[in-house]
């Protein structure tokens, strides 16, 4: 007769320490505020705000004689409207009570800024080698780029943005100089007013 | 966040937090801690609603549903105890033909999601001080 080896039952695993789940649900708050948070990572405002700005930018550059002078007048609104810009997403982000440099809103401007700063430093370079018409197509281009890249943390709407501005970059480096002012205001003007519009109303502002 | 628990899980006393405290933390502290914790908040997919709302001024059923990853009658089981209870706030419209049916956060539910994390915690520091 075979032997019978008693079954010696797996003691029952330790149920997760009180501490330990409290710290799960703190992570599960925190998660789910960081995925909700990209539904107002951007201000839609700021953006339409940004493409008054770029209108009236084209308008004048239009009226330059020279190609510098018109990458001059161009200069000035990208200085400008970065502040208005940076001014609507810091109060979108006070009014809904959001930390500004958490989550989403941090991953953005991570993956935002790398191709702004390569275009400030091409910016320059082209300027040296006199290639000042190729500047344009390269803003656009860099531009689409940051937007694409940050907007992967973002709602939908905002790499089909980034998109957008790289076709026109992309029709800008390919097109005479002397569209150039009408590619970056049908861009930068209509392209932030045409997106900005529905992400303010749809994504709280 | 894949999995949410079903609207019946409410019925339950706050049992995870209770039994859990005799056996392996016997903190008293912690328990009453446990004890006062709020149990409408506490279900795993009111407690993602009540987060969501909590960064957003409006959020829309869709919006809220593929954020839980969950299923209509879920959600609309859950949201609507937490509008029962005037934690959230629950609009319906039209957008064009299609109706558009919009939650927000009170200011009730927003202090109840404050006591929530105080709570939490508070649980944490009680049982890092043993």
């Amino acid at each position: 007769m075979a032997s019978v080896t008693p079954l010696h039952r797996a003691p029952a695993p330790e149920p997760p320490a009180l501490h330990a789940r409290a710290m799960d649900n703190l992570r599960f708050i925190r998660d789910t505020m960081e995925a909700a948070g990209a539904f107002t990572a951007v201000s839609g405002w700021g953006m339409v705000a940004v493409g008054i700005i770029a209108t009236v930018a084209a308008t004048v550059a239009s009226a330059q004689h020279s190609v510098l002078r018109a990458i001059y007048v161009w200069i000035v609104a990208a200085i400008l409207a970065p502040c208005v810009s940076l001014w609507a997403i810091v109060r979108k982000a006070r009014r809904a009570n959001v930390p500004l440099l958490s989550g989403p809103g941090r991953k953005f401007l991570l993956s935002f800024s790398p191709p702004m700063l390569v275009g400030a430093l091409l910016t320059v370079v082209l300027y040296r080698a006199g290639v000042v018409e190729a500047i344009p197509g390269m803003w656009l281009l860099l531009y689409g780029t940051a937007v694409v890249a940050g907007g992967a943390f973002s709602v939908r709407i905002v790499p089909v943005m980034g998109i957008c501005f790289m076709l026109a970059g992309t029709l800008a480096l390919f097109t005479p100089a002397t569209w150039n002012d009408w590619i970056m205001g049908a861009a930068f003007g209509g392209l932030h007013i045409a997106f900005g519009i529905p992400i303010a109303r749809r994504h709280g502002g | 966040m894949a999995k949410h628990g079903t609207a019946r899980d409410d019925r339950r006393p706050v049992g995870d937090l209770r039994t859990v405290r005799g056996k392996s933390d016997g903190s008293a502290a912690a328990g009453a801690r446990a004890d006062a914790l709020d149990r409408l908040i506490h279900e795993r997919l009111r407690l993602g609603i009540v987060s969501a709302l909590a960064v957003n001024d409006a959020l829309s059923f869709s919006d809220l549903k593929k954020l839980m990853k969950t299923t209509d009658g879920n959600l609309s089981v859950h949201a609507r105890k937490l509008e029962e209870a005037e934690y959230i706030t629950c609009t319906k419209s039209f957008e064009g033909r299609m109706p558009k049916t919009e939650y927000r956060l009170t200011a009730v539910g927003r202090r109840a999601l404050e006591r929530y994390l105080d709570h939490m915690e508070a649980l944490i520091r009680a049982t890092r001080e043993r």
